[in-house]
């Protein structure tokens, strides 16, 4: 008797950020393969960040990621004013979170617009969206554009901001600069609620995971910094104890290193996380927007994560807006440090999910060790299980259709295989 | 190669995006340009462009093409071969197309070092030494400067092409646009170190906009003189160790830069 054997495998991911490829293989009913490869070339980042210079590392880490450096920028000075024991005034602080919600928006409106919507609607592209759907498509763009305006003028330009340094900013905006964006990030705020309820009417496929979620630990909704790192099971440890309760493991099937919790557990980082352990420090419009879906907590669907982006642009909109009315202008726009035998560590919630950074830095001025952990490392186990998990209901779908539904599962969890690379071997050659 | 005569002159031009090492940033400041990207989008035929569509026709003919990263393994090398011989005009976009980007400082190290810092089984790790740029391997038609590239450069390529003339992205320093933009000079009032004298202009000046000194993500200008500049940084205290880590950093390995760190460091 013949076995009923399905394989389902896209060999580059499309709209996504770098290069990847999945295998699923369904054998009788059961789950033979579920693997994610990454297949990009590795960079080497940990590697050439040695001997750098202590405030050369802002400006290095952003060229990780073309579309979260202000993520790599962030988790970085976290991570170096820890070692340093600098303290950014709290002008300087609120700069950085308005800085990093330009970034959510910028990279949630990509993501949900450019991205993830050509698979709830049946197109191959928001280019080819567009034709049926412009309005919707221009609002993302206009969100977008929103996001990065106001990361070009906090950091210079929007790819690989220039002002972040250690210690604050080099430069400062004036209020009047910061007063001339309300009008945009007004509307965007408006767009945004407009979004959720759109991004809610899409119909999702029905599919629920169990997920252990893992986000920063804060007083507000987490973004910039945060006390520590929570997770769903009620514990919360120091950034600087990461490494007791999660590792990278080194799987033969992928290329890629995967971050687990210690015990083998996959996690989820990101969006869905993030609500799932904060819901109740949104910002009250976007609270509200959220109870206006009528979805319960905490989200266990993945292909829902895109309602949870919008959610997310709403609080980024609102909470830059009161940044920006509450901006007295933040000078010096830097406090001063001195280099130091030091280890330090700092975790921020890059749009995907948690980023984690550990440097050792010695009193001459360079950099002794880097680590990084991006959050797409830490989903990637996530993934898979996700994708074993649909396997045997996809047997009653079309071929085409089953490997769609694939992609746009993977594609939910917005995976930026640029940021993982630079840990990644290359394709050991199987398959 | 089995592929058709490009279509140039008849229906849209076809364009195609590639990408070797990099981080994304200089393909996404096409999606970047949020207000032209529809009426662009309309303007050419989109026949490759993965971070955009699921649509992918990798084999082309391509009318243009757009290349981004550096060449940093075999199957690249392979790839950037391939492409250049699908399209009549190859445009290499970005600090790793034109210069090898932040990873070609491999290139100056020990590559055994670097996999094995970063990899726990480095065996299977098959990376070339060197992170090259484009023109190390293929002609290049053009390129697009910039640790990212200029939003503002790349819809003047993009017209250009369209209109068939030659794309107008002056080869000056970065000094001109600082100039022209009423700053007071970071170096010569604040004794900040900063490239702008030897590097290609195109960013608008921000770094010294924002306080602080260049630091060559555009890699050099036309016929710079980056031993005079070493030397005023000399002057002003930076020993030779600091300058050589000025100039090799995301365009290290651009040859007048990569000249003048080996002169200066190891």
């Amino acid at each position: 008797m013949d076995a009923d054997e399905r394989t389902y495998r896209v060999d580059l991911m499309t709209r996504v950020e770098g290069e990847g490829r999945f295998l699923l293989r369904v054998r009788d009913g059961v789950v033979e393969r579920a693997e994610l490869s990454i297949f990009e070339a590795p960079r080497f980042f940990e590697a050439l960040l040695r001997g750098r210079s202590i405030d050369e590392v802002p400006d290095i880490v952003a060229r990780i990621c073309g579309i979260c450096p202000v993520a790599y920028q962030m988790s970085a000075v976290r991570a170096l004013e820890a070692a340093l024991g600098v303290q950014p005034t709290p002008e300087i602080r609120r700069l950085r979170r308005l800085l990093y919600c330009g970034e959510w928006i910028e990279s949630h409106a990509l993501h949900v617009f450019l991205l993830h919507a050509p698979d709830f609607l049946g197109y191959e592209s928001a280019v080819e969206m567009a034709a049926d759907h412009r309005p919707v498509v221009e609002m993302g763009l206009r969100m977008k554009r929103a996001g990065n305006a106001l990361i070009e003028l906090l950091g210079g330009r929007a790819i690989h901001p220039i002002s972040v340094r250690v210690g604050g900013f080099s430069r400062a905006p004036a209020r009047s600069a910061l007063a001339a964006h309300r009008d945009a990030l007004a509307r965007g705020l408006e767009d945004a609620l407009a979004a959720v309820a759109w991004a809610a009417g899409l119909e999702a496929p029905d599919f629920e995971q169990d997920y252990v979620f893992v986000a920063l630990d804060a007083d507000v909704y987490p973004l910039e910094e945060g006390r520590g790192i929570r997770i769903s099971d009620g514990t919360t440890l120091p950034e600087a104890d990461f490494e007791t309760r999660f590792g990278e493991v080194q799987v033969p099937h992928s290329n890629a290193l995967q971050c687990r919790m210690l015990d083998g557990r996959a996690y989820l980082t990101g969006p869905i996380a993030r609500l799932a352990l904060h819901a109740e420090r949104l910002h009250p419009r976007a609270r509200e927007a959220w109870e206006g879906t009528g979805m319960s907590l905490p989200v266990r669907n993945p292909y829902l994560s895109m309602v949870v982006r919008c959610v997310e642009l709403v609080h980024a909109f609102a909470e830059a807006l009161d940044l920006l009315d509450g901006y007295r202008g933040a000078e010096p726009s830097a406090v001063p440090w001195e280099a130091a035998d030091a280890v330090g560590y700092g975790a921020t919630e890059a749009p995907r999910g948690l980023l984690w950074h550990r440097y050792a830095v010695r009193a001459d001025g360079t950099v002794a060790e880097a680590k990084i952990v991006p959050p797409t490392s830490q989903n990637q186990a996530r993934i898979e299980e996700d994708l074993a998990s649909i396997g045997p209901e996809l047997a009653a779908m079309e071929h085409g259709a089953a490997t769609r539904r694939c992609e746009q599962l993977v594609r939910a969890y917005d995976p930026c295989i640029s940021c993982a690379t630079h840990f990644l071997e290359l394709d050991l050659g199987r398959e | 190669m089995t592929a058709s005569e490009p279509e140039s002159g008849r229906g849209r031009p076809r364009l195609g995006v590639f990408k070797l090492a990099s981080c994304d940033g200089c393909q996404l400041t096409l999606l970047d340009c949020e207000d032209e990207l529809l009426a662009l989008a309309g303007a050419v035929e989109i026949v490759h462009f993965p971070e955009v569509s699921s649509r992918l026709a990798a084999e082309g003919p391509f009318d243009l093409v757009l290349l981004e990263g550096s060449v940093s393994t075999e199957e690249q090398r392979e790839l950037v071969h391939a492409v250049r011989a699908r399209t009549p005009r190859l445009v290499a976009i970005g600090a790793c197309a034109t210069a090898g980007g932040i990873q070609a400082l491999r290139n100056f190290a020990d590559h055994e070092e670097y996999v094995r810092a970063v990899y726990a089984r480095p065996e299977y790790v098959s990376t070339l030494a060197a992170a090259t740029p484009a023109s190390e391997h293929v002609r290049v038609d053009f390129e697009l400067r910039g640790c990212p590239i200029d939003r503002g450069q790349l819809l003047e390529l993009l017209v250009a092409t369209l209109l068939g003339r030659k794309p107008q992205v002056p080869d000056e320093s970065v000094c001109m646009e600082c100039k022209r933009r009423g700053q007071v000079c970071v170096m010569v009032a604040r004794g900040e170190p900063c490239l702008g004298p030897v590097t290609h202009a195109g960013c608008g000046a921000i770094c010294p906009a924002y306080a602080r000194g260049c630091y060559g993500c555009f890699g050099p200008k036309e016929s710079p003189n980056p031993s005079a500049l070493s030397a005023r940084l000399s002057r002003d205290g930076a020993s030779d160790d600091e300058i050589a880590r000025r100039f090799r950093v995301f365009t290290g390995w651009a040859g007048p830069f990569r000249e003048e760190s080996l002169r200066r460091g190891r």
